[in-house]
């Protein structure tokens, strides 16, 4: 009987302690000492400045690393500048097309399609509607940069996730497919 | 001769009727226009800054044939710059509305299409009502298995508690019937089983033997599990859901975490990434089940919508923000370096052999445990991609040249050494 107790008890307890795991919170650690960091995590709350987060906003001016200034203005003048003058300066070879092709099919095949034919899984999806097929536009290097610095109407600006030698890279890739399609 | 020019005027005279119903006819049939190539029209060109019956970019198009006439619709559609230019008031009224924003001109649409797009925006024809269906069909056979566990379940319940009952009832009958003939019955002189199993040392022993080893198991079990994370599944702000996005719509997973390709963090997306679809996906028309309806999804965008300040009635950023607090879920401790670029980019290892099935996730949770055991395992049996890569050839010659080996592993390029991941 005692042991049929024990085994009872022990159970119970087993249950107990693992029922404790609830999986919306965190689980127990054992000494986490150095577990935390000193620093700031990014992202986190801090009481370090006003708004109570640590990632601010670059002081205006600043200049991060890679950083190449781009003096168009986001205005259907600037567009139309950058249209007919703005020019790459990479050089077309196989190592920028392919890196522009990476480049593509994770930030524009969604919407443009693989061709850039404006058939994206978006657009067949009917979740996002009104994507050009890029030979139907009268678009050049100049514009494509543009447009990928700044978006357009309904396309966003994709600057924050590419850096600036990766949008002409990008840019290529795009002058490559209009080719392609054009009849 | 007389009769050959009548007879020539009677047939030009024949021709030039038909003529003219023919162009009768055709304009007619171009005045009515064919709203379902309309629509096809309107998606691949128009939809992206118009919507029938909603502002966006440019105005609802509904009604717009009331609005203006057919020869200003024309002009417009081919080039409104034009017209604007040419002095027209009613296209300067509107062009200021809408603070300047020039529409694409469509100088290659023929009559026939534009006509068709105006059929389309003024009599859109009714959306096909599939979509409750679809859902109705999935849930439903979900729904039919669980039923079927569940019956199962109560019969097995209801024919246990039928048997115990008759045995309860057997006994008492058959005790009956003894007592009714007359028989005694007696208890037999044997010890009550607990009593002859403590007397038993052998048994005893045996016993406390195995009861002290699974605890042991279960007590290690329990805290080699202390401060590891996996399943971790935290209510977060916005229901994000990874199965919508990464699944159904397939969207890379580098477009939002964008930074994993070039960096040590991966980073959750700041809201300008949502914002380059959402300020067109207004609403969620997918999939529902029984748990997460349409209403639940939309308020949800909505969330996003008060978070980035945006008023999708008047398409236009307020300016009041307020920052979403993500609830972390995969966080190392401090003293351990770990770096996505490396084994992403460089590694080419994909975001599901460490992250799981998330494509899969309507809630995200932590798929791997994270220990040090975890990451050692996986060092010791992936083998190095040396192919086509110009750094790790000569590395490469070395390494097999002094341990004679074809395919080094992570561990054999020093990926247990201490430093590389305890700075
Ligand atoms: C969320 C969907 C979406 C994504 C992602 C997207 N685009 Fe677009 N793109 C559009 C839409 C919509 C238009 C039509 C804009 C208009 O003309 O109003 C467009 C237009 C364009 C144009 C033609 C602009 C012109 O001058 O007429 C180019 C070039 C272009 N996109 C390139 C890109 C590139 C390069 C990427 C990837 C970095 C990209 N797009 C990603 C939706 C998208
Ligand atoms: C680049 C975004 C864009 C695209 C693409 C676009 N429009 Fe527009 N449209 C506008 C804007 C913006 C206005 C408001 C006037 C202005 O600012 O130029 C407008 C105005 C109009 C008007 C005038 C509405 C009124 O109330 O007078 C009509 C009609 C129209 N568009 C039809 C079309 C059709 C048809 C298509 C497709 C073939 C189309 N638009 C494609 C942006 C666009
Ligand atoms: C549309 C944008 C988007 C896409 C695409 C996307 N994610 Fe996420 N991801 C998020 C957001 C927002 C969060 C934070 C909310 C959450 O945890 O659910 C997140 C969270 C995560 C987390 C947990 C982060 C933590 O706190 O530890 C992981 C891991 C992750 N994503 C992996 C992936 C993988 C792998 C893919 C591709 C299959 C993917 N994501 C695609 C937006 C995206
Ligand atoms: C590349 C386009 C794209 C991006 C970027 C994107 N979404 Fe979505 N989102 C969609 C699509 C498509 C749907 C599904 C709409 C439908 O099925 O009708 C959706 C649906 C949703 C929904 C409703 C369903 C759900 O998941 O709960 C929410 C909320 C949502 N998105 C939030 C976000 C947030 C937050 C971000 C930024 C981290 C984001 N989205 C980024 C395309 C996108
Ligand atoms: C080798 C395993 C591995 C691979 C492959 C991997 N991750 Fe991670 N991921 C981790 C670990 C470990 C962490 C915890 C990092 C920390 O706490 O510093 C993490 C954290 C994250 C986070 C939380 C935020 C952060 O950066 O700390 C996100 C989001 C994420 N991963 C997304 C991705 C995406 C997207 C991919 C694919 C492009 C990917 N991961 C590939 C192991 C991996
Ligand atoms: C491949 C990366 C990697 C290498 C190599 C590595 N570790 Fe770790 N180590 C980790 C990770 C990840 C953790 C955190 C595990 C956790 O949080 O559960 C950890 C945790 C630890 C801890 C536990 C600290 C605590 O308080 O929980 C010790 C001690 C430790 N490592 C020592 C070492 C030593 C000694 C070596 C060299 C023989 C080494 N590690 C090599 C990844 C590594």
């Amino acid at each position: 009987m005692k042991a049929f107790k024990n085994i009872l008890a022990g159970l119970a307890v087993a249950m107990v302690l693992f029922s404790c795991q609830d999986k919306q919170k965190p689980n127990y650690q054992f000494f986490p000492n150095m577990y935390a960091p000193v620093g700031y995590e990014a992202y986190g709350k801090s009481d370090a400045f006003a708004n109570g987060m640590e990632a601010q906003l670059p002081v205006p001016g600043t200049i991060n690393r890679d950083f190449v200034p781009y003096d168009y203005p986001n205005t259907p003048e600037g567009y139309a500048a950058a249209r007919d003058s703005l020019k790459s300066p990479l050089e077309k070879n196989e190592v920028n097309l392919e890196k522009g092709k990476a480049l593509f099919t994770i930030y524009c095949a969604v919407c443009h399609g693989d061709k850039g034919d404006g058939k994206g899984i978006l657009v067949q999806n009917e979740k996002f509607l009104g994507v050009p097929d890029y030979s139907t536009r009268p678009i050049t290097e100049g514009s494509i940069f543009h447009v990928i610095t700044y978006g357009l109407n309904m396309m966003g600006s994709h600057a924050s996730q590419l850096s600036s030698n990766e949008r002409w890279e990008v840019t290529q890739y795009v002058e490559k497919l209009r080719a392609d399609l054009m009849p | 001769m007389k009769n050959v020019i009548l007879r020539s005027s009677f047939l030009y005279m024949l021709l030039a009727v038909l003529m003219v119903t023919l162009v009768f006819s055709q304009i007619a049939s171009a005045q009515e226009g064919d709203p379902v190539a309309g629509k096809q029209l309107f998606n691949s060109n128009c939809a992206a800054c118009h919507r029938v019956n909603q502002k966006l970019v440019g105005p609802a198009l509904a009604g717009v044939t009331q609005r203006r006439t057919k020869e200003w619709l024309q002009k417009w559609i081919r080039n409104s710059s034009d017209l604007i230019n040419s002095g027209d008031a009613q296209a300067k009224a509107i062009f200021e509305e809408f603070n300047k924003v020039p529409m694409t001109p469509f100088p290659l649409l023929s009559d026939a299409d534009i006509d068709n797009i105006l059929a389309y925006v003024e009599a859109p024809p009714p959306a096909p009502v599939v979509d409750t269906s679809v859902a109705s069909t999935t849930a439903a056979p979900a729904e039919g298995s669980q039923n079927i566990n569940q019956i199962v379940l109560a019969a097995l319940v209801i024919v246990l508690l039928l048997l115990t009952v008759m045995l309860v009832l057997v006994r008492q009958i058959l005790s009956k019937i003894a007592k009714a003939n007359g028989i005694e019955i007696t208890p037999t002189g044997r010890k009550p089983i607990w009593k002859a199993f403590a007397e038993n040392q052998f048994l005893v022993l045996v016993t406390v033997v195995f009861l002290l080893l699974s605890s042991a198991y279960f007590a290690y079990g329990y805290l080699m599990q202390v401060g590891v994370d996996q399943g971790y599944q935290p209510i977060q702000p916005i229901h994000y859901s990874h199965k919508i996005h990464a699944g159904a719509n397939q969207i890379d997973c580098n477009y939002c975490h964008s930074s994993a390709r070039v960096s040590k963090t991966s980073g959750i997306p700041s809201l300008n990434v949502c914002m380059n679809c959402h300020k067109s996906i207004a609403e969620y028309k997918g999939e529902t089940t029984a748990e997460y309806s349409k209403a639940f999804y939309d308020g949800e965008i909505q969330k996003l919508y008060k978070a980035v300040g945006w008023d999708p009635e008047v398409q236009q950023y307020s300016g009041e923000t307020q920052p979403v607090e993500w609830v972390r879920i995969h966080n190392l401790p401090d003293f351990v370096y770990f770096n996505h670029a490396q084994h992403v980019t460089v590694g080419g290892v994909a975001c599901q052999t460490c992250h799981g099935p998330v494509q899969e996730m309507e809630i995200m949770s932590q798929f791997s445990p994270l220990t040090m055991g975890w990451c050692i395992n996986c060092h010791r049996q992936t083998e190095v991609k040396m192919d086509n890569n110009l750094y790790y050839e000569k590395i490469h010659e070395a390494l097999s040249k002094k341990y004679g080996l074809e395919k080094p592993t992570v561990a054999e390029m020093g990926g247990l050494e201490c430093a590389k991941c305890h700075y």
